[in-house]
């Protein structure tokens, strides 16, 4: 696998080392990967995408792209496009004028500049790309947010980068929208085929996008994995809480945390293979998009706690609140956590 | 409905009143605003009208001072021309003036840049350092910067003043452009320079552009300041040919006890007129300018 983007034990701080932003980072993205940084704000997150990208420079640590130290140079030399939170665009030029801009700053492996013509042709491919060869001649306060969202993205595509910077470009969508950009914005790094660097602090979109994704906390990586590793196997109670809607029940019991996530907290009968039983005293239902979410509490497993079942509409066991039931969770979904690092470990003995 | 909140009669009622109130509330807006146009206008055409009166018109006590008494002439503007440096004096102020514009934009905008972008930790102490050297009062001032103009050989010079004036306008300008440039969202140089600019490069294709009101602003300031300022112009030039119009024209025009009254009129109505159009053509940008810099400054 070859590597596009890679940051070395990467560290930032601010205010004379008062802040502590980025904490011993090391990642690498493959090429043509779509890595997705996720975490919540304050984590580093858009530190570390700005650090790639030039804009600011790190404490310590070294950043690669394209398998060389781009430490020290400048934000236009190191081959990315990058687009803001806020789509940055140019507020007194056209939406063709936009999308030209960076073409003018560049040089051909010739060394010419490239002409009017072909900077045009160019611009024009890219706006067809996203669907925007209409609104060329617009300026950008006559658009909506979705079509900024696309001129930003045709804007970064001429520049023919090595990767893609994308500091969380749906946050500044209505929720509808958002679903539909998503699914627009993978099909199109998968038609060009781009490595990309995308920060969100949405996990929807982490696990919607990404080949792999950084769950960041603190300024330092908790997990890197694909979504489903970092969804089924948690690497510690950070990660267990912050990814899963709602998050992983976490039961206290001796010492350390028992885990599972609330679709697998089912009645005994939809549960197969070796699995523990738990009385589970209901509270109340919410019934949600098709599902049946259960808050109500857990004994036997551990310390007696608050926990949610989630219900598929496939399950059709009667249920109601003030009622205690006998629930199951399977014991391949158990995850064990030590109570005082946060961290993995291994199983101990939970039957009954 | 049974709840109804008014009844057919009582809206009608009511609409009449409501339509007389808004009848009122314009008669006295549309008043009020052309009594403050008179208030405004008044020593204009005073001055206009002045300056075309003859002699006998002017000095005879019992005339109205508002209308001609007499045939208007115009021999006192003819002699401000032909028998004063008036000319001169407009010429130097011009050429003064378009120079300290000059100088403030050339040092005012990449400071304030530098000041609000380049992320130093002086630069908060530095920007109010550079407002406080406005605060000093130019009569006090002028005492030292004597000695400087002195010591630069440009005392009796129009050059002092293109040296001297940039001492006010670019702490000022350079004020008024760091709350323009706080207003400006950084992401968009930012993104210049991803797109693959220099921070040079960044900065005059994507900042100066966004923050032309501002520089509109500066433009007006520093001209009309140029124009105005009376303490150092009278202090370091005193030749005739040498003066600007804030001091040439009550010096010259005023010798002795002897006021060329009508030629004076002239001269001011003459400078005035100018730049009041400059200003109304200005207006929206100017007043956007200072509201900008004065909220987000």
């Amino acid at each position: 696998m070859t590597v596009a983007v890679e940051v070395r034990d990467l560290h930032k701080s601010f205010d004379r080392g008062r802040v502590h932003a980025i904490n011993g980072v090391d990642l690498a993205t493959g090429e043509g990967e779509y890595l997705v940084l996720l975490g919540p704000s304050g984590c580093g997150k858009t530190t570390l995408l700005r650090i790639i990208a030039g804009l600011e420079q790190p404490s310590a640590g070294e950043v690669l792209i394209g398998g060389s130290v781009v430490n020290g140079l400048p934000p236009r030399v190191r081959k990315i496009a990058m687009v803001f939170q806020s789509y940055a665009l140019y507020p007194h030029k056209t939406v063709l004028g936009n999308i030209v801009f960076p073409l003018k700053a560049q040089r051909l492996d010739n060394g010419q500049r490239p002409d009017k013509a072909q900077r045009r042709s160019k611009a024009e491919w890219s706006a067809e790309l996203l669907g925007i060869s209409h609104l060329l001649d617009r300026k950008p306060r006559q658009l909506s947010g979705g079509e900024r969202q696309r001129v930003a993205l045709a804007r970064a595509l001429v520049r023919d980068p090595q990767v893609f910077l994308l500091d969380e470009p749906l946050s500044n969508l209505d929720a509808k929208l958002r679903a539909t950009a998503r699914d627009e914005l993978r099909r199109f790094q998968q038609r060009v085929g781009t490595t990309t660097v995308y920060v969100t602090h949405d996990q929807a979109e982490a696990m919607g996008l990404g080949d792999r994704i950084a769950v960041m906390d603190a300024g330092t990586v908790r997990q890197l994995g694909p979504p489903a590793e970092v969804y089924d196997d948690p690497a510690d109670t950070f990660v267990a809480t912050f990814i899963g809607s709602p998050p992983m029940n976490l039961v206290p019991r001796d010492g350390v945390f028992v885990g599972f996530r609330p679709e697998h907290l089912l009645p005994p009968e939809y549960v197969s293979g070796a699995r523990i039983t738990v009385p589970f005293e209901v509270e109340r239902i919410e019934y949600l998009s098709g599902d049946r979410h259960a808050y109500g509490s857990v004994s036997r497993l551990g310390e007696q706690t608050r926990v949610v079942a989630r219900l598929p509409a496939t399950v059709t066991t009667p249920l109601a609140g003030g009622q205690t039931h006998e629930f199951a969770v399977a014991t391949r979904r158990l995850c064990f956590f030590d109570a005082s690092s946060g961290l993995r470990t291994d199983p101990v003995a939970v039957g009954a | 409905m049974s709840t109804a909140v008014v009844d057919p009669a009582q809206a009608t009622r009511l609409r009449r009143h409501y339509r007389r109130r808004h009848l009122l509330s314009r008669t006295a807006l549309y008043t009020a605003a052309v009594l403050a146009a008179l208030v405004c206008a008044g020593p204009f055409g005073y001055g206009a009208i002045t300056a075309l009166k003859l002699n006998a018109d002017l000095y005879d006590a019992s005339n109205n001072p508002f209308v001609f008494n007499e045939p208007a002439t115009l021999d006192h503007v003819v002699f401000l021309f032909t028998d004063t440096a008036f000319a001169t004096f407009v010429w130097n102020t011009m050429w003064v003036g378009l120079l300290v514009v000059a100088i403030t934009l050339a040092l005012a905008v990449p400071a304030a840049y530098a000041l609000t972008r380049l992320d130093r930790p002086w630069a908060g102490p530095m920007g109010i350092a550079i407002f406080f050297v406005y605060l000093v009062p130019p009569t006090l001032l002028f005492l030292s910067l004597s000695r400087l103009v002195v010591a630069t050989g440009l005392q009796d010079s129009t050059w002092s003043l293109v040296l001297i004036y940039p001492t006010i306008t670019i702490p000022v300008s350079t004020w008024l452009l760091i709350g323009f440039l706080k207003a400006l969202p950084r992401d968009i140089e930012e993104q210049a320079m991803v797109d693959g600019y220099s921070r040079l490069g960044a900065f005059t294709r994507t900042v100066v552009p966004l923050l032309f009101p501002g520089v509109v602003a500066i433009v007006v300031f520093a001209f009309t300041l140029v124009a105005s300022e009376f303490i150092y112009a009278l202090a370091f030039v005193s030749p005739s040919s040498e003066k600007v119009v804030s001091t040439g024209v009550p010096t010259e025009l005023i010798r002795g006890d002897v006021f060329f009254w009508q030629s004076l009129q002239a001269a001011g109505v003459l400078i005035a007129v100018p730049i009041a159009l400059l200003f109304n053509l200005l207006l929206a940008r100017f007043i956007s300018g200072f509201t900008q810099g004065a909220v987000k400054g």
